[in-house]
């Protein structure tokens, strides 16, 4: 694959600056001259006409939402709406430098603010920060306030374990690493769901908390969940919801009804905006009213009809990123939940949870599910039984050649060769059932001709690529003289 | 409006091939005292037309940016951005992808992935950078993390020069009682030697020192003999990534670990976000690094092409013992830096860094010529610089406003000083007619 490193030639340039100089010196004769860049760094020399048409042709050997169905489970794969991409992309939104007097950006605080209102409607939460960054770093967020309540009930000492069912998403554990928690998994049931008597056994004075997925990675719901969070409560301890899967019940269910204390929120998931590749996204956190005290500052408030920020917040944790989250996100997440409204929000999640166990139905045909009974927003598959020594990887690397993105492969951890499928709401019947047929026609192929699927992909820009050789001989960067130029 | 395909037909007969009756009988695992009753939002969903008339009406409540002056920096730069970058991250094959687990049909992303890995290791000097963090606070904090991580020791230096906000997310990450933030001060404006000096014969356990250059108070920092001063002790040095068009980069003197913001290489300000956190480091120290990394590697009829490489250090798969939780990163930011960078070359990339130096050059100059208007330090600067003022800043803050000058807020100096001061950044989009004219303000409140 070719990078733009490879088409640089010296002394081509794609864009030039303003050329009025207007001091009297210059920074070569001023500055002290070990100051001063010695070696020129090696960034791509490359013309206008050849810059777009590398990254086009890169853009090409991708394949996002817009190219077709993403089933990839706990991600939420959803359309993103194109009037929300250009609404964030106004220059009367975009071009403000967040430390400018609060005057000059109302609406900008209004927007932080209202958005702020709603996720904590949609949620069930009597406070917000819309200042995390991502999922991972929400928990982080959350794990923190978890810290500081108990550093503040003088108790942290002794609860130092946070629970995490073995259906957890990774980032669980390690967010609640991070924030210097010993993590302790309890294992699921027969059913796919937390074993309250596992749960009593390993709940007690050191627990800090409990972080649950709900619907859990398997898409079912914790049919038991008031109860978790009773013994949990009851044993001084915080319940942390992870948001993740909050498509499974937008409108239905609220994380602050059923007796949980944190959640965040995925705006990049539930609220549509886009993945980007893999970022930005957008990590809200909401609290219940005991967690108020303990969120980032700034808090976006209004005071009568003035919107700013206050920075005035008692057993704050502090800032977790430098400025106030990531506003360009933000802008989408709102316009999405203004288009739907609250009707709108019920029939996300009807469809997206119609679509899971449409699809579930459709594809018990020819493979094992690993979790019968209803399920939410996505299920779980198991690649094991297909035959012909086929596994998980093969299917999912024979789906791209069916043109497809597979669903997300070998997660959760609790089913073996998993395969877990996330629709969404944005997908139609018609969709559906060609992904179907795509599925039935691997497991025929499975079972026919093995080999097939041993050696696919075969229609992808490169085939099966060596990760082994990837980690053994970490090559990070580009060399000239690698590069064969 | 809503953006569901599927019709009533569609819904009774997959509902029928289901075996329910209805939507509502997929949620009848649900206790009913736990299901929503009524509206959470008292809201219509609203039609593309009023979304977008009623949206543009909020940001209407802003002023026009167009109608302001703003000299603000302390940390975020305005830029001009070539078209080419919105033109690359606009196509929906890059934006709309999820992380590129996928490698067989992810290729776009590995490989622009690479080459920014390639573009930051080259600016900053360093061996090695991962695919971005989320912003330069979270990667100062994410620094200190694996310096305390690899050395088994517990402090860490911060110079009182680096921005006071990322120092604040440094103290928010945290929080383990052991885990302590020791401040240096400054000397007219650069980092105070002698009590560094000081500090590292008086402690131990210290796991590095994090300075940033040019630093929070625009001043260009020597860094010439800090890592020999600390030995195996990390230096980590936060940086603008445009000054190093003109600068000498940290690696050359010994950096451990470079990070930065990002958002200056092709990313708009955005009201602080998304912005784009950046991490390089050494070699050595690879398996404790935090975040995405692409790799090239071979397919099996050996065709190159690239990977997420390294994956065993992450929280997908080592979980709680991964070396951060760093999972979705900022992607489509870091793709607009690569394009940036690809536009402007080494060349272009130099030629900007000299407009900033001159254009802040220039009005620093003009201000000074003001009587009760005088630098702060007799330091180098890049596109930022501190002046002392005989008049009350806060009110002179106050009267700028007023005739459309945004500045920095004194008090965002309390830390660092100097105390009766402004922090001025000027970048290439800063005109000749807009500096003249804020010197004529500004002369005309302070004589």
């Amino acid at each position: 694959m070719s990078t733009v490193y490879d088409k640089s030639e010296s002394g081509k340039q794609g864009t030039s600056f303003s050329r009025e100089l207007l001091a009297e010196g210059d920074p070569e004769g001023e500055l002290d001259s070990e100051l001063l860049r010695s070696e020129e760094p090696l960034l791509p020399e490359v013309t206008q006409p050849e810059l777009i048409r590398h990254y086009t042709e890169l853009s090409k050997k991708n394949y996002g939402v817009d190219d077709g169905l993403y089933p990839l489970g706990s991600c939420t794969m959803k359309h993103n709406p194109k009037p929300m991409e250009d609404l964030a992309g106004d220059p009367r939104f975009q071009k403000h430098h967040p430390l400018v007097s609060e005057e000059v950006v109302q609406g900008n605080l209004e927007l932080a603010y209202k958005l702020g209102e709603d996720l904590k409607n949609i949620s069930g939460m009597d406070g917000i920060t819309l200042q995390p960054s991502a999922g991972a770093h929400g928990e982080l967020t959350g794990m923190l306030m978890i810290r500081k309540y108990h550093e503040v009930n003088g108790e942290l000492e002794r609860r130092r374990k946070i629970l995490l069912p073995d259906s957890s998403h990774g980032t669980n554990p390690a967010s609640a690493a991070v924030a210097g928690f010993d993590a302790v998994e309890i294992k699921s049931n027969e059913k796919g769901t937390v074993d309250l008597e596992e749960l009593r056994s390993k709940v007690g004075s050191d627990t800090a908390g409990i972080m649950l997925t709900v619907p859990n990675t398997l898409g079912i719901f914790e049919k038991d969940i008031t109860e978790i969070a009773e013994i949990v409560h009851e044993a001084g301890g915080l319940c942390y919801f992870d948001g993740a899967n909050l498509n499974a019940f937008l409108g239905r269910v609220r994380p602050g009804d059923i007796g949980m204390d944190i959640t965040h929120f995925n705006l990049h998931k539930t609220f549509s905006t886009p993945h980007g590749g893999g970022g930005p996204g957008s990590g809200p956190v909401g609290v219940k009213e005991k967690l108020v005290p303990y969120l980032p500052v700034p808090q976006v408030e209004k005071n009568g009809e003035k919107y700013g920020f206050n920075y005035d917040v008692a057993n704050s944790i502090g800032k977790v990123n430098a400025f106030p989250g990531s506003f360009g996100v933000m802008v989408k997440a709102y316009s999405y939940i203004r288009a739907l409204g609250d009707q709108g929000l019920r029939e996300v999640s009807g469809n997206a949870v119609l679509n899971a166990n449409y699809l579930k139905e459709k594809l018990k045909e020819s493979y094992t599910v690993a979790y019968e009974g209803l399920c939410k927003h996505e299920f779980v598959l198991s690649g094991s039984d297909v035959g012909g020594g086929v596994k998980t990887v093969d299917i999912a690397k024979r789906l791209l050649d069916y043109g497809y993105h597979p669903p997300t492969v070998y997660f959760p951890l609790i089913v073996k060769e998993a395969l877990m499928v996330e629709p969404t709401e944005t997908e139609s019947k018609e969709s559906l059932d060609k992904f179907v047929e795509a599925m039935r026609d691997i497991a025929e192929e499975a079972a026919e001709d093995p080999e097939v699927l041993h050696q696919a992909p075969k229609s992808t820009p490169v085939g099966r690529l060596d990760e082994t050789k990837a980690a053994r001989e970490p090559v990070l960067r580009w060399r000239e003289e690698e590069s064969g130029k | 409006m809503d953006f569901i395909p599927n019709t009533d037909k569609d819904r009774r007969e997959m509902l029928g091939d289901i075996g329910a009756g209805s939507l509502e009988d997929l949620f009848s695992d649900i206790p009913d005292d736990l299901e929503v009753q009524g509206d959470l939002l008292d809201k219509e969903g609203e039609t593309e037309q009023e979304l977008k008339e009623n949206v543009r009406e909020i940001a209407r409540r802003n002023e026009e940016p167009g109608d302001r002056l703003t000299l603000i920096g302390a940390g975020l730069y305005d830029h001009f951005i070539p078209s080419v970058v919105s033109h690359v991250t606009g196509r929906s094959e890059f934006y709309s992808a999820y992380t590129p687990y996928q490698a067989e049909i992810s290729q776009g992303t590995l490989t622009w992935m690479f080459e920014f890995q390639t573009a930051i290791a080259e600016l900053t000097g360093m061996e090695i950078a991962n695919a971005s963090m989320y912003d330069g606070g979270s990667a100062a904090a994410e620094a200190v993390l694996m310096a305390q991580e690899y050395l088994g020791k517990d402090k860490v230096i911060v110079a009182d020069t680096l921005n006071p906000r990322y120092r604040d997310v440094i103290e928010t990450y945290l929080p383990l009682e052991d885990k302590q933030v020791i401040e240096l001060g400054n000397k007219n404006g650069r980092i105070d030697r002698k009590e560094l000096d000081e500090i590292l014969s008086e402690e131990d356990s210290i796991a590095g020192l994090v300075v940033q250059s040019p630093n929070y108070l625009g001043v260009v920092e020597d860094l010439e003999g800090l890592k020999e001063k600390l030995g195996e002790a990390f230096l980590m040095v936060s940086t603008n990534p445009v000054s190093l068009g003109l600068l000498e980069p940290p690696g050359s003197f010994g950096a451990d670990i470079v990070v930065g913001e990002g958002q200056p290489l092709g990313n708009p300000i955005n009201f602080g976000g998304p912005l784009l956190g950046l991490f390089a480091t050494r070699k050595e120290y690879l398996r404790y690094l935090p975040g995405r990394v692409s790799g090239k590697t071979v397919d099996r009829e050996g065709e190159e092409g690239y990977v997420m490489a390294l994956q065993t250090r992450e929280q997908h798969i080592k979980r709680e013992r991964a070396t951060s939780n760093i999972c979705t990163n900022q992607a489509l930011n870091a793709l607009a830096a690569t394009v940036y960078l690809s536009s402007l070359g080494p060349k272009g990339l130099k030629s900007l860094a000299k407009i900033n130096w001159d254009r802040a050059h220039y009005l620093a100059d003009r201000l000074v010529d003001i009587s009760g208007v005088e630098l702060a330090w007799d330091q180098p600067f890049f596109n930022e610089f501190a002046v002392r003022v005989e008049k009350n800043p806060e009110d002179l803050w106050e009267r700028m406003k007023e005739k459309g000058v945004d500045l920095l807020h004194p008090k965002n100096l309390k830390k660092t000083g100097p105390e009766r001061g402004f922090l001025i950044a000027v970048t290439e989009k800063v005109s000749k007619s807009e500096m003249d004219e804020f010197v004529r303000l500004l002369r005309k409140e302070v004589e």
